[in-house]
C-alpha cells in the first residue's frame, strides 16, 4: 500500500504502476518515480545501516547528496553496487537490499558499535590497528569484511557499454533555469550544443517548485524550452546525464544512463566553451541525532511533494537557518501535513515566505533551534531550546514536540565541483555563507544558483548571461533572447548556523553527524584538532570527512566551519578542499567502454597462423602478437611437445615462424653514418651480404634491444628487432633522426606485416632449401654463416638469410606475406623425408639458452649493460655509439656487478623455477643477501638435464661454486656456477 | 585528456601522442671528452619546473613527428606548439 501517496498531482504517471521488491518484500510505485520517492510512497523510512556504527538511517535528499539510501541494485551479474536510491528511476521488476546490517538491516549486529561509539572517534581505524605491524593482515581483513558498502557482482558484466567522442561550441551542465537559458541562447546563435542534465527530464529545481514564468507555471516554460532547444539540429539533449569530470583543455567527460541495448555511454567531450549550471546543494544542520530516518533536507520533502506526490511525514518540525524551508512547510501543509512548528535560528523569522506561512496558519517560533531527536528507527519528536545566537556553551532544551518528521535546512552550497575539478579556486562569500566558484581558469562560465544565484528571476539572467558570454568567446551573432518574467520574493538572509548548539558540551553531547556516510561527527572534528591535526586536508583523512563515495556533498561545509570553531580561525582561512572526478562514481562497466573481451587489445597473426591452428599449436601471447608455443601431438604435454621439438631440430630439421620478428628497411645516404650511432658494431665495415648481430643500448648503457641486421647495399640496410621491441625501437630510431641528428638523410619503414620470416633450423636445412631449387648456391664458400641472397625457392621470390638463433646450421626465408602460407606448406611437404618438425616459441627458448643466447627483456631487465653479458666484443671502440660513454661510468666498471652465467641443479634433475632468487648461505641473517636471480630455466632433452641462465653478482669469478636458488613455495635449490653455453660452445654446427 | 597541436596535422587529442621527456637538451658533441659529472648531468637531471616546461612530443599515432611542446605543469595550459630546430617546417 502506498500510504503516503498523494491522491493527486506529480509528474508520476499513475496509469503505470510498477512492482519492486526492498530487502525481499514487494512493493510497489509509478513510473516517474526513484526508488527513493517509491519507497517513502510506501513508508519505508529505515534504509540502510550506517558505515561505521551501523545506525539506522533513511532516506534524506533527493539528488546526488544522498549518502544513505546507498543501495544493491539488481541480481547477479547485472548488479550495481552502491546505487543512490534518490537517482535510480524505478522499473518493473527492480530488485533492491540494503547494502549493510547483518543479519538485516531491522535487527543488525554491528549496531552495538553505535552503544561503544565513543570508542569508535576520530582516527579509530589508525591508533587501534596499527600495532603490532604483523597483525595488520588480519585487522585489515576485519576491517574490510565489517565495513565495505554493496557486493561487487562475481561474474562478468553481460551488459554492453560504449564510449563516445563528441566535440561541440557550448557544452552546458545542467538543465535547470539557468542552464536552459543558456542552451536555448547558444541553440538560437546556431552553435554546435550539448545540454546534459543528470535527471529523468529537464527542470533542474523547477520540478519541484510552485515558481510562475512569464505568466505560467515554471514547469510549462520548462516544457516549452526544452522542446524548443531540442528542435535544433546542432543541439544534442542527454538526460539521466552526468557531467562527472572536467579536465585539461576543456576536456568534459559524461556518463548517460541510457534506455536501450547499451547500458550506460560515456561521452567524451572537447568543448571550444563551457557554462556550469549545476545548481545548489542544500546543507544539513547539525543537532544531536541528526542522522535519524525521518531527518530531511527541506529541498528533498518539496520534491518528494511535489514532484512524486509522496508525503514523507504526517506531522513536521521544520527547521532552518533561511528561507527557502519555509517553501517545504507550505508545500507540507498544502498536501495536508500538520506543521507542529517552524523552528528558525534567526530572531527576525523569514521574509513573505514567512508572511505566507503565518497567513496559512502555521505556528513560526524564531529565535529557537532543534538540540535534539528522538526516536531510533523513525523520528517521535524534537527538542527545542531558545537561542540568542550564541555558538559558544550549552541550551537549555525545555520544548518537547512531536513529530514524525524534520525537515531541515542550513542554507544551500552551489555546486562548484566541476569548476574546482577544472582547476581553479572556488572563493568565500561571506553574505552568501558559501563558496562561490572563483575565476575560471578555462574557458568557461558558471551560472545560477551554482554561482551564488538563488531567486528564479536571478538564475533566468545569470544563465542567459553566461550563454551570451560563451557565445561571444567563441565568436557567435548574439541571440535574440528575452529573459522571461519570474517574481522575486522578498527574503530575510540566511543566518549562518554550521553546529547547533546542544544542551551538553559538543564534544559529550549525542552525536551532531556531518559526514553521514562515514560516520563522522562535531565531536571527531573537535578531537582531531585537539590531538594536534590544523590542515583541513589532515583532517578529511583523519576523519574520514567527505571521504564517502558522496564525497561529502552534504556536510563538507559545516565540516569546516566546525574545524575553523575549533581552530579559531575563518573559513576561507581553513580553505576549502578539492573536488576530484567523478562528481558521482562512476561504473566500471562504462570506464571499460567497449574494450573488453575480444577488443580489449588487438590481436596479431601471422600470415601462417591458419596453419598452426589446424596443426593443433598451443599459442601463447607475446605482445599482441598470437604465436604458436608448442605443437603436441596427441597425448603430449608441453615438456614432451618440447623434448620431442629440440631433439628433431639438432637431429634433423625444425621450422618456426618467426614472422612476428620486428623488420625496419633503413636507406639513404647517411645510413651507414645513423647505424654506426645507434649500434655498437662496425657498421660500417660489414660487406654487402652480409649480416650481424646487433645490439643497442640507451643512453645509459644499458642493452634496449637486439637482432640481426644485414647490410643489403651500400645505402641499404635491413634490421630485425625482438617482437616485443619492434615498435620502440622504430620510434627510437626516428626520435634521433629527428630531434638530434635531422642533418642525416635516412628513410625507415617498418616491413614487420609485409615479410614474413620461416626459419628452417637443423643439419638438414640446407638439403631441404636444395630441394626446392633455391636459386642460389647455398655451399658454405658462396652462402657463409651471416650472410644473405635474394632467391627464388619453389618460384617464390625469397631473402635467404644464413643465421641461426638455434646454433645449428639455419637459414631465415622472409618471403611476401601473400606467399608465405604456401611456402611453409610447400617446406612442410618436402621436409616430409627429413621429419621436417615444426616448433613454436618454447623449444625456440630452449635451443637458444642451449647456446647461452639471451632474450633481451627476460635474461636483461634495463640494468643489464653488454659488458655483464660477456659481449665486449661487440663494443666497437673506433667510435661513439649511443650509451657509450655509460659504460665507463664507475657504476658499469664495477666488477660486482650481475654478471650472465650458467646455473645447473647439482642433482641434475631439478628444473630451477625462473625467477627464483640466488643467495649464498642459507644460514645467513635476514636480510639475506641476494646475490641475483635465475631468468632462463629448462629441462634440455638435448643434454639429457636441466640448464638455466642467471645474473649472479660477480658471476665470472664464481665459476663452480655452489648457490641456492630460492622461489617462494620450493625448497632451496643447489646449484652450480657454468659457462652460460652449454651446447657446442665451439660453433661447429651452425658453421657446417 | 590534453588537446596538443601537432605543427603538422593540427590539433589532435592527447591518446594520438606519446610523450618524450624534457625538451631542449642537446646531446654532447663529444662524449668522450665530459667528466662522469658532466656526462651524468646530461643523462639524469631534468630540470621538473613548477610551471613552465619545455617537452618533446610525438605525433606516433599520426604523422610521427616530434615537436616541442611548452606545458605549465601546474595548470596544464599549453601556451604553444613548435618545431624543432630552426622552426621550419620541411
Ligand atoms: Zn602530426
Amino acid at each position: 500500500m502506498q500510504v503516503n501517496r498523494l491522491d493527486k498531482g506529480g509528474r508520476i504517471d499513475r496509469s503505470k504502476p510498477l512492482k519492486f521488491r526492498f530487502n525481499g518484500k514487494s512493493y510497489e510505485g509509478y513510473a516517474g518515480d526513484t526508488l527513493a520517492s517509491a519507497l517513502l510512497a510506501n513508508n519505508v523510512s529505515l534504509i540502510n545501516r550506517s558505515f561505521k556504527l551501523h545506525r539506522p538511517r533513511g532516506i534524506i535528499g533527493s539528488g546526488a547528496e544522498e549518502p544513505n539510501a546507498i543501495l544493491q541494485i539488481g541480481k547477479g551479474a547485472h548488479t550495481l553496487p552502491n546505487r543512490r536510491a534518490t537517482q535510480v528511476a524505478l522499473q518493473e521488476g527492480l530488485v533492491a537490499r540494503s547494502t549493510k546490517g547483518w543479519p538485516g538491516v531491522r535487527f543488525d549486529i554491528g549496531a552495538i558499535n553505535d552503544v561503544f561509539s565513543r570508542l569508535f572517534s576520530a582516527g579509530f581505524y589508525y591508533k587501534t590497528f596499527m600495532f603490532p605491524q604483523s597483525l595488520w593482515n588480519l585487522y585489515e581483513d576485519l576491517i574490510r569484511g565489517s565495513a565495505g558498502f554493496a557486493k561487487a557482482p562475481k561474474k562478468p558484466d553481460p551488459d554492453r557499454y560504449e564510449h563516445i567522442n563528441a566535440h561541440c561550441d557550448i557544452l552546458v551542465a545542467g538543465a535547470g533555469p539557468a542552464g536552459l537559458m543558456a542552451a536555448l541562447a547558444a541553440a538560437r546563435s546556431g552553435a554546435r550544443v550539448i545540454l546534459a542534465d543528470e535527471g529523468t527530464e529537464a527542470g533542474g529545481a523547477l520540478l519541484r517548485s510552485d515558481e510562475i514564468i512569464d505568466g505560467r507555471p515554471a514547469t510549462n516554460w520548462v516544457e516549452t524550452i526544452a522542446t524548443e532547444i531540442r528542435g535544433y539540429e546542432d543541439v544534442t539533449v542527454l538526460k539521466n546525464s552526468t557531467v562527472f569530470g572536467y579536465f585539461a583543455q576543456n576536456f568534459l567527460t559524461i556518463t548517460e544512463r541510457t534506455e536501450g541495448p547499451i547500458r550506460q555511454r560515456e561521452w567524451r567531450v572537447r568543448a571550444r566553451q563551457v557554462v556550469l549550471a549545476q545548481g545548489a546543494i542544500e546543507r544539513p544542520l547539525i543537532f544531536c541525532n541528526n542522522d535519524r530516518p525521518g531527518v530531511m533536507l527541506a529541498s528533498a520533502v518539496s520534491e518528494y511533494i511535489r514532484r512524486y506526490a509522496v508525503l514523507p511525514g504526517k506531522r513536521a518540525v521544520v527547521f532552518t537557518n533561511n528561507d527557502a524551508a519555509y517553501q517545504a512547510a507550505l508545500d507540507l501543509h498544502s498536501a495536508g501535513a500538520t506543521i507542529a512548528a517552524i523552528v528558525d535560528s534567526r530572531r527576525t523569522g523569514a521574509g513573505d515566505l514567512g508572511e505566507q506561512a503565518k497567513a496559512a496558519g502555521i505556528p513560526v517560533m524564531p529565535g529557537h533551534i532543534v538540540t535534539n531527536v528522538s526516536g531510533r528507527k523513525r523520528v517521535t519528536g524534537v527538542k527545542i531550546a531558545t537561542w540568542d545566537g550564541a555558538t559558544e556553551g550549552m541550551v537549555d532544551e525545555s520544548i518537547d514536540i512531536a513529530c514524525d518528521l524534520v525537515t531541515m535546512s542550513g542554507g544551500y552550497s552551489p555546486a562548484v565541483h566541476l569548476h574546482s575539478q577544472s582547476g581553479a579556486k572556488n572563493a568565500w562569500d561571506d553574505s552568501l555563507s558559501c563558496f562561490v566558484p572563483g575565476e575560471a581558469v578555462q574557458a568557461c562560465e558558471s551560472a545560477g544558483a551554482g554561482n551564488g544565484r538563488w531567486s528564479l528571476r536571478d538564475c533566468l539572467e545569470d544563465g542567459a548571461r553566461a550563454g551570451k558570454v560563451a557565445l561571444a568567446k567563441a565568436g557567435f551573432d548574439m541571440p535574440d533572447i528575452a529573459v522571461p518574467a519570474a517574481s522575486s520574493q522578498a527574503v530575510k538572509p540566511l543566518e549562518p548556523l554550521w553546529r547547533v548548539p546542544a544542551a551538553q558540551d559538543p564534544d559529550r553531547c549525542p552525536k551532531q553527524f556531518l559526514d553521514f556516510q562515514n560516520d563522522t561527527s562535531v565531536a571527531d572534528v573537535r578531537l582531531a584538532v585537539r590531538e594536534g591535526y590544523r590542515n583541513i586536508e589532515h583532517v578529511k583523512r583523519y576523519t574520514a570527512l567527505g571521504f564517502g563515495t558522496d564525497q561529502g556533498k552534504l556536510g563538507n561545509i559545516n565540516g569546516m566551519a566546525v574545524l575553523a570553531e575549533a581552530l579559531g580561525m575563518s573559513i576561507p582561512e581553513v580553505g576549502t578542499t578539492t573536488f576530484r572526478p567523478p562528481y558521482t562514481p562512476v561504473s566500471f562497466g562504462v570506464c571499460a567502454g567497449e574494450s573488453v573481451g575480444e577488443l580489449y587489445d588487438p590481436v596479431r597473426k601471422t600470415a601462417v597462423h591458419e596453419w598452426h591452428e589446424s596443426s593443433g599449436a598451443e599459442f601463447e601471447n607475446v605482445g599482441q602478437w598470437h604465436r604458436p608455443w608448442y605443437f603436441p601431438l596427441p597425448g603430449e604435454d608441453l615438456d614432451a611437445a618440447v623434448a620431442r621439438e629440440c631433439l628433431a631440430t639438432r637431429k634433423s630439421l625444425g621450422i618456426l615462424d618467426a614472422s612476428t620478428l620486428g623488420k625496419i628497411d633503413v636507406q639513404g645516404p647517411d645510413a651507414v653514418t645513423f647505424l654506426e650511432r645507434i649500434y655498437t658494431h662496425n657498421v660500417g665495415k660489414m660487406q654487402n651480404g652480409r649480416c650481424a648481430y646487433g645490439i643497442m643500448l640507451g643512453e645509459d648503457g644499458m642493452v634496449m634491444d637486439d637482432g640481426v641486421m644485414a647490410r643489403l647495399g651500400d645505402n641499404r640496410f635491413y634490421l630485425t628487432t625482438t617482437t616485443g621491441g619492434a615498435a620502440a625501437v622504430l620510434g627510437w630510431l626516428e626520435s634521433w633522426l629527428q630531434t638530434e641528428w635531422p642533418e642525416l638523410e635516412v628513410y625507415l619503414t617498418s616491413i614487420t606485416d609485409q615479410y614474413s620470416t620461416i626459419a628452417v633450423a637443423g643439419p638438414n636445412s640446407r638439403r631441404l632449401l636444395h630441394k626446392l631449387s633455391c636459386s642460389v648456391d647455398l655451399g658454405n664458400e658462396n652462402f657463409p654463416f651471416m650472410s644473405v641472397h635474394d632467391a627464388e625457392l619453389a618460384g617464390i621470390p625469397v631473402q635467404l638469410f644464413r643465421v641461426s638463433f638455434s646454433g645449428e646450421l639455419a637459414f631465415e626465408v622472409n618471403v611476401d606475406s601473400n606467399h608465405a602460407l604456401p611456402l611453409w606448406q610447400t617446406l612442410m611437404d618436402a621436409g616430409e623425408e627429413f621429419d621436417i618438425t615444426p616448433y613454436g616459441t618454447e623449444t625456440m627458448h630452449v635451443l637458444r639458452a642451449e647456446k647461452g643466447f639471451v632474450i633481451v627483456g627476460q635474461d636483461t631487465d634495463g640494468s643489464v649493460t653488454p659488458i655483464d653479458l660477456n659481449m665486449n666484443w661487440m663494443l666497437s671502440k673506433e667510435k661513439d655509439y649511443l650509451g657509450k660513454r655509460s659504460l665507463s661510468r664507475p657504476d658499469c666498471l664495477r666488477t660486482d656487478r650481475k654478471q650472465l652465467v650458467g646455473l645447473l641443479s647439482e642433482d641434475n634433475t631439478t628444473v630451477i623455477p625462473e625467477g627464483a632468487q640466488l643467495i649464498e648461505d642459507l644460514s645467513a641473517p635476514e636480510p639475506v643477501p641476494m646475490l641475483g636471480h635465475v631468468s632462463s630455466s629448462y629441462m634440455s632433452a638435448c643434454l639429457g638435464h636441466p640448464i638455466a641462465l642467471g645474473l649472479v653478482a660477480g658471476g665470472w669469478n664464481r665459476k663452480d661454486e655452489v648457490v641456492y636458488a630460492w622461489a617462494a613455495g620450493c625448497e632451496p635449490i643447489r646449484a652450480r656456477i657454468v659457462s652460460p653455453v652449454f651446447y657446442d660452445p665451439r660453433n661447429e654446427r651452425q658453421n657446417d | 585528456m590534453f588537446l596538443i597541436e601537432c605543427p603538422w596535422c593540427g590539433e589532435r587529442a592527447e591518446t594520438e601522442f606519446s610523450y618524450g621527456g624534457e625538451g631542449g637538451i642537446t646531446r654532447p658533441a663529444e662524449p668522450d671528452k665530459l667528466s662522469d659529472a658532466e656526462w651524468a648531468n646530461y643523462l639524469f637531471m631534468r630540470t621538473n619546473p613548477r610551471g613552465a616546461h619545455q617537452e618533446l612530443w610525438n605525433h606516433a599515432q599520426g604523422c610521427r613527428r616530434w615537436f616541442g611542446v611548452e606545458r605549465d605543469t601546474v595548470t596544464y595550459h599549453i601556451s604553444r606548439s613548435y618545431v624543432l630546430g630552426d622552426g621550419v617546417k620541411d
